[in-house]
């Protein structure tokens, strides 16, 4: 066997590998997220298929595949089969660049923050694409809004992103979250000194991934359900897998960019020798799981936005509040205020 | 052939495809989507090159901004496709005289240009042993600030003539005051009303 065969072969195990972490992660995050809501609203949720309801996805997911397609006669056939396979495909794309160790990530790349911002700027194609092809009035209205919605919170996401980006001197994953690890464990990483953008980049990832409070583009009490409308059996579980993967993908952006990724947060003096308690990819994962259970309580208790209001937000409120917050990233970094919080290049980049 | 090789080669070859098709398809829909096909191919292309940072900026400026706004203008127009294509055949020859102008163009400027002499003496930074993000920083934000600081007023300006030519204030419609409504009280918004059976308010 070639060495080009060899290399095209590890690659490919590799992809494969994280592809299987998303997708097994995935089927429980659904559950978690069923199961979360179902006890704010003091229901019981899934509790039939397996133990404690845990297959309850696997069930559903086989339900959706063995499900009759239907596509609707005035469609763009081709254009609607490709927007749910596009939106699935982007949002696990973007997991090649997340690390889950020091060196565990599978294309270490110095853009990979861009990457990331690029890939998530092309998930709005999946729904524009939907809405248009469907030929119908409800999903072209949802898609519209969509498309709206996502351009306006990627503009203060991709600002906080420079935040970070600024304070670190790298767009490395890896300098990031080397540039947090200061020996004060928690208190060392950057949701202290970028404090209210982390509330910002949170609020934003809800409206960038179109959960509630900011899931207008399927709101079943206007559109009744967006761009989805006409979709059926696997094209409609390729748009949920790919929003509930985008949402994952969220929540791994929030601990890598401001909770240290996979740093102890009990990194102080020697307590960081003891086995579990030391840096480690189960770190990342923890927190990752918190901030998906943070989304999720969200979801559970937050009533939904008007759609003016979710632009108001986004263009008056974060927009000028990020853009301020970048003024001053740069300042503090460039004259070294806050004995250098703001300048970690030194350590990280 | 190595694996570069490869991608170089699908990626060239999506290239050709997507831009061949954006001219020939004929939904303008189709184009828009063969047309950004094209520039992610061409954003690989970058990368092969080992420019990173340009091929994330063409996908971030043109696929993800410039090609929704295409797509967003081609959806809402309403067209008659036959009317279309009995223009296309009309255009056609001046639309081929135009490709064969910018082709022979290129050709001539592509064979006689070459570096001038001594180039790497004028060149005010090492190139090579910086990752492309920093050089291109190091190019726009220390050398030529002042061109580059120009260049985004003359932005600001053009921005802020096309909005002052495009806003228009209509006061026969009904706003949402925002801040009215987040001063609401529901003390004096609501009142509570104790209704006897068989009375009524």
């Amino acid at each position: 066997m070639s060495d080009a065969m060899m290399t095209l072969l590890i690659i490919l195990g590799q992809s494969l590998l994280v592809v299987g972490f998303v997708m097994v992660s995935l089927l429980f995050l659904v559950y978690g997220d069923r199961k979360i809501w179902a006890a704010v609203q003091m229901r019981r949720g899934p509790n039939v298929v397996g133990a404690f309801g845990l297959l309850q996805t696997v069930a559903d997911a086989l339900k959706y595949v063995v499900k009759e397609i239907v596509i609707p006669a005035g469609a763009d056939r081709a254009v609607f089969l490709l927007a749910p396979l596009l939106s699935f495909v982007l949002a696990v794309m973007a997991w090649a660049v997340i690390p889950f160790n020091d060196t565990w990530v599978l294309a270490d790349i110095n853009v990979a923050i861009l990457f990331v911002f690029a890939v998530s700027s092309l998930e709005v194609y999946g729904v524009i694409m939907g809405g248009w092809a469907s030929n119908s009035k409800y999903p072209f209205l949802g898609s519209l809004r969509s498309a709206a919605q996502m351009i306006s919170y990627e503009v203060s996401l991709g600002l906080i992103i420079i935040g970070i980006i600024i304070a670190t001197g790298s767009m490395n994953f890896g300098a990031i979250v080397a540039a947090q690890d200061g020996g004060a464990g928690f208190f060392s990483w950057y949701w202290l000194p970028m404090f209210p953008m982390v509330f910002l980049f949170f609020i934003s990832a809800l409206a960038e991934t179109n959960r509630p409070p900011f899931d207008l583009p399927e709101a079943e009490s206007e559109l009744v359900a967006g761009y989805q409308v006409e979709y059926s059996s696997t094209p409609f579980l390729l748009f949920m897998a790919g929003e509930y993967i985008a949402i994952f993908l969220m929540c791994a952006l929030m601990s890598l960019l401001f909770f240290g990724g996979w740093l102890s947060p009990f990194a102080f003096g020697s307590l960081g020798d003891i086995p579990l308690l030391g840096d480690g990819p189960h770190w990342m994962v923890l927190k990752m799981a918190f901030f998906f259970f943070l989304f999720a309580m969200v979801k559970a208790v937050v009533p939904r936005y008007r759609y003016d209001q979710l632009m108001r937000i986004g263009w008056k409120v974060f927009l000028p509040f990020s853009l301020a917050w970048v003024v001053f990233v740069a300042f503090a970094a460039q004259f070294g205020w806050f004995w250098g919080t703001y300048a970690r290049w030194a350590v990280g980049g | 052939m190595g694996v570069a090789d490869f991608a170089f080669y699908a990626f060239a070859l999506c290239t050709l495809i997507g831009g061949l098709f954006t001219v020939v398809s004929k939904n303008p829909v189709h184009s828009v989507l063969w047309l950004i096909l094209a520039f992610m191919s061409s954003a690989g292309l970058f990368v092969l090159l080992g420019a990173e940072f340009v091929a994330m900026l063409l996908i971030i400026v043109y696929v993800g901004a410039v090609a929704v706004l295409f797509l967003f203008v081609v959806m809402m127009l309403d067209v008659e496709f036959a009317e279309l294509r009995a223009e296309m055949s009309r255009y056609l020859p001046l639309g081929a005289l135009i490709g064969l102008v910018i082709v022979a163009q290129l050709g001539v400027a592509f064979g006689a240009w070459g570096y001038s002499e001594g180039f790497e003496g004028r060149l005010q930074h090492e190139i090579s042993n910086v990752e492309n993000t920093a050089a291109l920083g190091q190019i726009l934000y220390d050398d030529y600030i002042l061109v580059f600081q120009l260049s985004g007023l003359i932005l600001l300006v053009a921005m802020i003539g096309a909005i002052v030519l495009t806003l228009r204030h209509r006061t026969d419609i009904k706003r949402q005051n925002v801040l009215a409504q987040m001063y609401r009280d529901p003390a004096k918004a609501m009142e509570l009303k104790d209704v006897k059976p068989g009375q009524g308010l």
